[in-house]
């Protein structure tokens, strides 16, 4: 099996695993107590947010808000800003975001805030000062993610954040980094944004785990509502061993990111030039000079991306069309739509996505076997 | 050899699948996503459901087989939706199974075998074939109950010598026992009702809500054309239809006829339904051409008897159908299936009864 599809999620690091370890053992309590078993739990989450308040670059460790994944850490960015202190206040974000996203922005609309969708071009990048220019005196949060979880393609947040200040500076500016972690330098100063979320899965970390950074002084009304964790801004026992994990993750995935951009860049770039070599009509779909280096999301013109992912997966290569419905069905994706590709076009798009434990061989096999699959397809 | 077993999420097919491994075949599953719900979701209620996709998932997990579900939306909604809510506004009866199986599974589905790496296409259809030195032969189910050869008579020698129906052998309760004995999930699952897209609200609210122009008021009429009532469309009809039809006179009254024209819904006595024969359009042969003799017999629903007939030629693949007897509700759309014996000669859809009582 040569596993492509690392951007949907990816293998389990072993220093996370082996962090985790303990938490999943002896070392069973709830942070929120007052005895001994409690402080070892708590101790550890908040060891374990430290770190990550230093590796995103955060002022306080306590601007770290540990959520049950990247989707809810972007619920709680964007619904918790649109909706602070019982406003209603608007949302600019761009048309190709993830739907955690786009559908709490609807989410919030349905409640009456203000929505406004920011379109991209051909590649998929926004223009910053399009992005500025939609926000109104209504708008609570700017919403554009560092790079795109399908076509890998990487959204200028810095520009557009320092644009939306110039207009409006107590607008909080929320970047979606669940994608870009692993391989782009993510930080508070790089993205100049309020709020990043990030998913543990996709760094190598466990599942059902993530977090969000809230740069101090941002107001957030919650979205999970409890017993008050996280200074009330994220109820709910904490998933210690998860947490754990992720940050450890986290530390091996900065400490590797040199090492795995060349190294799956490498992977990638021999992928691409050995199936075009093979296949010269295929296209790839972000801009070469700026996409995440494991992405590689292409055109195979007259394919069918549907029968493509299929026969690869009988021939033991698993890549996606970075986008499927509840059933499973490849469906058109709203990425693509908003690049303007047509539903022809768009079903004809395949990602493949590399991960930490791609080897730069990996990718001539991996060209090897596409281009059988589609000899056989021919 | 590799199978691409066409999985529906219900027993017949979760059976077909395991007794095409049993066979010592490669197994492919798919599920057709063939209609969407509101907001583009797939629908929670009735057929072709998320739960329908699990149930088949479930099945091809416990079996061990790759499991996909393919995007058939558009071709559904172009041959089998938009059809049949344009054959209802038209006044006929049509059976959109009939189409299903013409125009999605056993032409672009099948079609799709090959390039999906498969051999053959398998479906959970109760019906039977036979191979003889004149070709493929398609017949009646050994379970007569369960029966399906009426709404796959459109298939050819092409499709029939790329498809197998291997629960066409069993009777149901054979199936529902296999099933079980196999530990799958669907084996008490109830059977799908027909027209798997309209959920639970039925079809007239269906057509009513998706197709407004098939529901504009009309005259309800006698057979001698005298005003008797009044109607919210001719969707809410059908030819042989005895309730609901708002009008209080003497006697049982039947839809007779509906004439979308000038949106009137004609109804009459048990007499007025019959008909001696009818007309029929666009028939196929499973042969590739007709019978050499005129004796035959038609079935003209699904799930009712065949009748003895006499067929003769009018030109193209036109047909004029003489039943021995007068036959009642002889409904313009729905397919007329011509049998010898338990053998599918061939079929088309009705165009007009003729001969009227």
């Amino acid at each position: 099996m040569l596993y492509l599809d690392h951007a949907a999620t990816t293998v389990l690091r072993p220093e996370a695993r082996e962090a985790m370890v303990p938490y999943l053992g002896e070392k069973y309590g709830n942070p929120s107590g007052l005895h001994e078993v409690s402080r070892r739990a708590k101790h550890a989450i908040e060891t374990a947010r430290e770190q990550a308040a230093e590796l995103i670059g955060a002022a306080r460790p306590l601007e770290i808000v540990f959520t049950g994944g990247g989707t809810e850490a972007d619920n709680l960015a964007v619904a918790g800003a649109a909706l602070a202190g019982g406003g209603r206040g608007g949302v600019v974000t761009t048309a190709v975001e993830h739907e955690a996203v786009l559908e709490t922005a609807r989410f919030v609309s349905r409640l009456g805030c203000p929505v406004s969708i920011v379109g991209v071009d051909r590649s998929g990048r926004i223009d910053p000062d399009e992005v500025a220019a939609a926000v109104s005196p209504e708008t609570a949060v700017v919403s554009v993610m560092t790079a795109n979880n399908e076509t890998g393609t990487l959204l200028d947040v810095g520009d557009a954040a320092r644009a939306v200040r110039a207009a409006r500076p107590d607008v909080a500016v929320h970047t979606d980094a669940v994608q870009a972690f692993i391989s782009e330098d993510v930080t508070v100063t790089s993205t100049g944004a309020d709020l990043i979320a990030l998913a543990s899965h996709k760094l190598g970390g466990p599942k059902g785990v993530g977090m969000l950074y809230v740069r101090s002084g941002v107001e957030l009304e919650p979205v999970v509502h409890g017993g008050g964790q996280e200074l009330g801004r994220r109820s709910g026992t904490h998933n210690v061993a998860g947490i754990v994990g992720m940050v450890a993750a986290m530390e091996r995935c900065v400490a590797d990111r040199d090492r795995f951009r060349s190294r799956i860049g490498a992977a990638r770039d021999r992928f691409e030039a050995a199936l075009r070599q093979g296949r010269p009509d295929v296209v790839v779909n972000a801009p070469p000079d700026g996409r995440l280096v494991q992405h590689s999301h292409l055109r195979f013109p007259g394919v069918s991306a549907e029968t493509l992912l299929i026969r690869l997966d009988q021939s033991g290569v698993a890549a996606s069309a970075g986008s499927a419905c509840q059933s499973g069905a490849v469906t058109t994706s709203h990425v693509l739509e908003a690049m303007g590709f047509g539903g022809t076009e768009a079903a004809e798009c395949v990602r493949f996505s590399f991960g930490w434990v791609t080897v730069p061989d990996d990718g001539d096999h991996a060209a090897k076997q596409v281009l059988a699959v589609l000899e056989e397809l021919a | 050899m590799r199978a691409l077993v066409a999985m529906s999420g219900g027993v017949d097919s979760s059976v077909a699948a395991a007794l095409m491994l049993e066979a010592g075949h490669e197994v492919v599953g798919v599920t057709l996503k063939q209609w969407v719900g509101p907001g583009g979701a797939m629908p929670v209620a009735g057929c072709c459901t998320v739960a329908d996709a699990e149930d088949a998932r479930m099945v091809a997990g416990r079996l061990g087989i790759p499991y996909y579900v393919l995007d058939y939306v558009d071709e559904f909604r172009a041959a089998v939706v938009d059809a049949f809510a344009s054959e209802y506004a038209a006044g006929r009866t049509p059976n959109p199974c009939v189409e299903c199986n013409r125009r999605v599974r056993f032409r672009a589905l099948l079609a799709r075998t090959d390039e999906l790496g498969c051999d053959v296409l398998v479906t959970g259809h109760h019906v039977r074939v036979r191979r003889d030195e004149a070709g493929y032969h398609l017949l009646r189910a050994r379970d007569r109950e369960k029966d399906q050869s009426y709404v796959l008579h459109m298939l050819g020698q092409r499709e029939l010598a790329a498809t197998e129906f291997p629960v066409g052998e069993m009777t149901k309760t054979a199936v529902r026992e296999r099933a079980a004995a196999l530990g799958l999930r669907t084996a008490a699952k109830p059977d799908s009702q027909d027209l798997c897209f309209v959920g639970a609200a039925g079809y007239r609210d269906f057509l009513r809500n998706g197709y407004p122009a098939a529901a504009e008021p009309g005259p309800i009429v006698d057979t001698t054309g005298a005003v008797v009532g009044s109607h919210r469309g001719t969707i809410d009809f059908t030819i042989g239809q005895r309730r609901g039809l708002g009008v209080a006179l003497g006697g049982r009254r039947y839809v007779v006829a509906i004439r979308p024209g000038s949106r009137t819904v004609v109804i009459g006595s048990e007499d007025d339904l019959l008909a001696s024969g009818c007309e029929v359009e666009g028939a196929t042969f499973v042969a590739g051409r007709p019978p050499a003799y005129a004796k035959v017999s038609v079935q003209l629903r699904y799930r009712s008897r065949s009748v003895p007939a006499t067929m003769e030629p009018l030109g193209g693949d036109r047909w004029n159908v003489r039943f021995s007897e007068p036959q009642a509700a002889v409904a313009p759309g729905q397919a007329a299936v011509f049998y010898d014996g338990v053998e599918v000669l061939g079929g088309g859809t009705i165009g007009r009864a003729t001969g009227r009582g």
